[in-house]
């Protein structure tokens, strides 16, 4: 089994966001970036499949050459192989378009991508992907098991969950819940010293091209200031939620 | 170039969303001055869902149980049939699945997260959408001339009017679906996150999920979902579907109470959309205070029993 996971860089989960000057992109002084923790759900998965099925693991990054730390660490964690698509990555059309081109090429058994990046939240590259590449797929995956050609996952639905049934090749959007968060791994010394001479290929796209276009970027506006309730006078929280912010 | 709009539904019930999706619909329909059609599956006409000026109305049993491939196609093929220029679809998980496979089917960009109707920015038709999981807003246009606008959950409000659309019927081939489902789990008699006006939510600060049943007697009486910090479900105490924050569910209700949560970064980022926000905290220095509109410092475990002692004579008055 020939397994893809697709792993978008985005400013780690504690980061503040702040926009530069002109409102046209993200400030990215002091930010640290990591790989997306839904991409990392994936990852984790795909280096189980590897370590139980004996799965190939590749990883695929859409970006300059400020992403390869990260792109390290996932081989560090377990992939054998990365490439690097070689451009920046403006909206989730071009990124797919990107992924979809490399997919085609090698034949994957199964794609991983994170559900959303938790940077832009665009939530749309593994549709796009499976779309372009005639796999099946299944989105806010919550499980997943193989079985020769068979794939048993589940997924979350609002107030739920649904047990599903397809067959290879598949593209699923990955999440928490897939592995839990203990299950992550830390590199071990060991991993990141062969992560060093792991094939990392650079790939020169052609053709891309954008559907959206972000024009301006802002911040939401500063909250007022907390109103204070004494714990003992209960009843004046729910005289101003009911007359005050008409919530109750 | 009209407006369509899914209208959808569970159990033959229109689902919250979709009064909201409407309204927007039909707005933004206004704004270009063209109209707006709303697409329905295997239900019956929406009643009080005026303004629309058609209702495109699809039945077949074979589309009874939501699958991706089927829907997205299916959508795809009413978008072109429509002739619209935008295609509007909720933020609820079967939209969010089927998002960037109807763009991709249908040629068209996807714009998701989107919380207001459009401005015109440099010449260009711009939606101001959330980014960064409510840290920021974008404002995004699309570059292709048909368009999927994913409108977020209570971002617009609901808009009722009287007019009665048109309907027709339409019958759209239907493709096989390579995925199938073969169980279906959802809580009876709960309020889902992704429905709930009011979000009742706790952290580390309840000590342990045996003390969860004052999260739950308070949901009651408020007809709240209940939720929690990511640390509360790293531990198992409750299930993940319960994670609010950045990389759990983001929950945009009009009421958002939280119990026992400090008020993490990601988890502030999580909650953010949601319009008004408690916190109850014995720390007074718990970042939440920062973020929210109302607090009080005290102990959990004196302060919500008492309030939902107070609420329940409070619902006594006003039911």
């Amino acid at each position: 089994m020939k397994i893809l996971v697709c792993i978008s860089a985005v400013p780690d989960t504690t980061s503040k966001i702040n926009f530069t000057a002109d409102h046209k992109s993200l400030d990215t002084g002091g930010i640290q970036f990591v790989i997306n923790p839904n991409d990392e759900f994936g990852l984790t998965r795909a280096v189980w499949f590897k370590e139980q099925q004996g799965a190939e693991v590749h990883i695929a990054t859409v970006g300059e050459t400020s992403v390869e730390p990260i792109m390290r660490k996932a081989l560090a964690i377990g992939a054998d192989k990365a490439f690097r698509i070689d451009t920046h990555p403006t909206d989730g059309f071009l990124v797919a378009q990107a992924l979809s081109e490399s997919i085609k090429k090698e034949n994957y058994d199964l794609v991983i991508c994170g559900r959303e990046s938790i940077d832009y939240n665009g939530n749309m590259v593994p549709g796009l992907i499976a779309s372009h590449c005639g796999y099946s797929f299944i989105n806010t995956c919550t499980g997943l098991t193989i079985d020769g050609e068979k794939a048993t996952a589940t997924r979350e639905i609002d107030g739920g969950s649904e047990t599903l049934e397809t067959s290879l090749p598949l593209v699923i959007g990955a999440q928490k819940g897939l592995v839990e968060e203990s299950d992550l791994k830390i590199p071990n010394m060991r991993g990141i010293m062969s992560a060093r001479t792991k094939p990392l290929e650079v790939i020169t796209p052609s053709n891309l091209e954008a559907l959206t276009e972000d024009l301006s970027f802002e911040k939401p506006a500063s909250k007022s200031e907390v109103t204070l309730i004494d714990e003992a006078n209960i009843d004046q929280l729910i005289e101003l939620l009911h007359k005050e912010a008409k919530v109750l | 170039m009209s407006v369509l709009v899914y209208l959808e539904s569970e159990n033959k019930a229109y689902k919250k969303s979709a009064y909201e999706l409407a309204s927007y619909a039909i707005a933004l329909a206004s704004q270009l001055s063209t109209e707006a059609i709303g697409l329905v599956i295997n239900n019956d006409t929406p009643k009080n869902i005026g303004g629309l000026s058609q209702i495109i109305s699809i039945s077949n049993e074979s589309l009874n149980t939501f699958t991706a491939e089927r829907y997205a196609s299916l959508l795809s093929a009413a978008f072109e049939k429509s002739g619209s220029q935008y295609l509007v679809i909720s933020s609820s998980a079967d939209s969010k699945y089927i998002g960037g496979m109807i763009a991709a089917q249908s040629g068209s960009s996807f714009i998701p997260n989107v919380i207001a109707l459009p401005e015109n920015i440099e010449g260009k038709t711009a939606f101001k959408r959330t980014v960064f999981t409510n840290k920021g807003f974008a404002y995004t246009s699309s570059k292709s001339e048909r368009c999927i606008i994913g409108l977020s959950k209570n971002s617009f409000g609901v808009h009722h009017s009287n007019a009665v659309p048109k309907v027709e019927a339409i019958t759209l081939e239907l493709t096989d679906d390579r995925v199938t489902v073969t169980n279906k789990a959802t809580v009876n008699g709960k309020v889902t996150i992704a429905d709930a006006d009011i979000v009742v939510s706790a952290g580390r600060g309840l000590k342990g999920p045996e003390n969860w049943h004052l999260v739950e007697d308070l949901a009651e009486v408020l007809g709240a979902a209940t939720a929690c910090s990511k640390p509360v479900s790293d531990l198992g105490w409750r299930p993940h579907s319960e994670h609010v924050g950045q990389t759990g569910k983001p929950v945009a209700t009009n009421l958002y109470i939280a119990i026992g949560i400090s008020g993490a970064i990601q988890h502030l980022a999580g909650i953010n959309a949601s319009k008004v926000k408690v916190v109850i905290n014995n720390d007074p220095e718990a970042p939440f205070f920062k973020a929210a509109d109302y607090g009080i410092v005290g102990d959990a475990f004196t302060v919500v029993p008492q309030l939902i002692e107070k609420l329940k004579v409070f619902k006594a008055q006003n039911a």
